[in-house]
């Protein structure tokens, strides 16, 4: 298989931080525009303008948040097992920073998804909490996050705590979907599948257009959040090489 | 294919240690029974109440003293400098991984599926699902050591790392004890077994060839890093 | 719009709590995100600076 130059020019410049680091600085202002901008319309239309459910009232627009949550808080993952991948293979800095920066932002989205949607089932379940399939697996999912947190905290050389981190990150990518399926069967051998909320036959498109502009939003400021983030570890990291020293340095000097 | 000598020299070699300390192997399965004891005393001594959660307690105590096990199973290489020796030997550290992985489970985990029927009786576990639960446990538990083996692989480092030993692997640990359990639920309810089995032996041979891979990748970070 | 007054879009038929908190949450877990990274660089650029300046003393004396 041919690899488009292009491509191949991009994938080696990905194995420089510094390259990284200066070209992704002009993306922020605008990811976190469009971020704003796109969910803000979302919320604004998903709040005000979008119709009431007609069963659940006007909880339901607890959707526009903790759908989006939910989804970046799998996608995140996802990132993190592609990462651990692209660093054990490739032996890619890039990767690794990547790696720890995404780590406590998925998890934030997780734990968002989790209360928003506690939060969601009260009025409509009239619980806090049930073990619902989707809660379950998004439970699990928090502690799969806090694991790879904690693993990078307790291993003291950032060499070893990427590698190891990124082993677990597969190991969790591997599992996710057998955990998930295990969930869904045994909570479905044992629940009348009453308490199912998202699986409406269909949306009007007055909800499901701010739904779709609110989780895009929500992925502009996660990559935002995430490269800021990558930005900052990239800085840490390097910090022993010329250019940051310089790039330290210059931001020094400002006032 | 031809099982290189690093397999059976630390087979030998890890069966003779464990011989040697009986007291060590026996830790985990006091443990075992341990806990067992608890939920009677617990939750209440009525068969009527102990009958549902039989499985479910037989279960979660044979990951908690899976668990109990594992933080042990390559710190003593690392220290002693056992662990550099392996992964810097001619064949595939992933042997000497088989090898170490086979003697815990016979030290642990089997004789905890041994238990298991006895231990069922006492939790009025439901005639019907003993010998289920029994060949789920036989089929359980050598994923639990594989899955394990990766946590205690990568903590291996660790001065104590019990704690995130057990953030990282009871996760992973769910599908199984969700299997294992709904085995028990079908026996009672008079419903074929065989297919959860069956998934569970899918699951043992899934992690047999996957698992030892991950564990000797975390054992060579740890020594390349440490 | 859906709502006939701001009050009842306020109230949300007595979902208000339930549907404002969530959003309320969101806002807090977005800005911190956004927020952290440029807390963790600022500290960074402080300290390095500082180690910088250690390792090679200014030459001419003011």
């Amino acid at each position: 298989m041919k690899v488009p130059a292009p491509l191949v020019r991009l994938w080696h410049r990905l194995g420089s931080p510094r390259w990284f680091f200066e070209t992704t600085a002009p993306w922020l202002p605008w990811l976190l525009g469009l971020g704003v901008v796109l969910l803000g319309a979302g919320a604004f239309w998903g709040l005000a303008l979008a119709p009431a459910d007609y069963l659940q009232g006007n909880s339901f627009r607890i959707i526009y948040v903790h759908v989006p949550a939910a989804i970046l808080a799998q996608s995140c993952y996802m990132l993190m097992g592609t990462c651990g991948v692209v660093l054990l293979v490739w032996r890619m800095k890039l990767a690794d920073m990547v790696l720890e920066a995404a780590a406590p932002i998925g998890a934030s989205f997780t734990a968002l998804a989790l209360i928003t949607g506690a939060v969601w089932g009260k009025p409509t379940w009239g619980t806090w909490w049930a073990w619902d399939a989707r809660v379950t697996s998004m439970l699990i999912l928090l502690f799969l996050y806090l694991g790879i947190i904690g693993l990078r905290q307790a291993l003291a050389r950032p060499e070893a705590a990427g590698r190891a981190c990124a082993i677990l990150a597969i190991v969790g990518l591997v599992n996710i979907p057998i955990i998930k399926y295990s969930v869904d069967w045994w909570l479905t051998l044992h629940q009348p599948s009453t308490f199912k909320l998202t699986e409406k036959p269909a949306m009007p498109p007055s909800m499901w257009i701010p739904l779709l502009l609110s989780v895009l939003g929500f992925y502009a400021l996660f990559v935002w959040s995430v490269l800021q983030s990558t930005r900052v570890v990239v800085l840490e990291r390097e910090r022993r090489t010329a250019w940051v020293q310089n790039f330290v340095t210059e931001q020094g000097s400002k006032p | 294919m031809k099982i290189p000598g690093l397999f059976w020299g630390q087979f030998r070699r890890d069966g003779a240690l464990a011989l040697r300390q009986p007291g060590e192997l026996a830790n985990p399965l006091a443990f075992f029974v341990l806990v067992i004891t608890l939920f009677p005393l617990g939750v209440s001594p009525e068969s009527a109440v102990l009958a549902p959660l039989a499985a479910g307690v037989l279960w979660i105590a044979a990951l908690l003293s899976t668990l109990l096990g594992l933080e042990g199973l390559f710190r003593r290489d690392r220290d002693e400098g056992t662990l550099e020796q392996l992964v810097l030997h001619g064949d595939p550290l992933v042997f000497a991984v088989l090898a170490r992985l086979l003697v815990h489970w016979l030290g642990t985990g089997l004789p905890l599926t041994l238990l298991a029927p006895v231990l069922g009786a006492m939790l009025a576990l439901p005639e019907e699902a003993r010998w289920p639960v029994t060949a789920g446990l036989a089929l359980g538990t050598p994923i639990l050591v594989l899955l394990g083996g990766v946590g205690a692989a990568l903590t291996v480092s660790l001065r104590s790392g019990g704690v995130l030993l057990a953030l990282l692997v009871l996760p992973l640990f769910i599908p199984v004890l969700i299997l294992g359990v709904s085995v028990a639920e079908l026996a009672v309810a008079g419903l074929p077994t065989a297919p959860v089995l069956a998934w569970l032996g899918a699951g043992a041979a899934l992690a047999l060839v996957t698992a030892p891979f991950a564990i000797a990748g975390a054992l060579s970070i740890a020594v390349e890093t440490g | 719009m859906n709502f006939e007054s701001f009050s009842a879009f306020l109230t949300m038929g007595g979902h208000g709590p339930y549907v404002w908190s969530c959003y309320g949450l969101t806002l807090l877990v977005l800005l911190f995100n956004g927020l952290a990274p440029g807390r963790r660089k600022r500290r960074f650029l402080r300290e390095q600076g500082a180690r910088q300046r250690r390792q090679e003393p200014p030459q001419e004396h003011t």
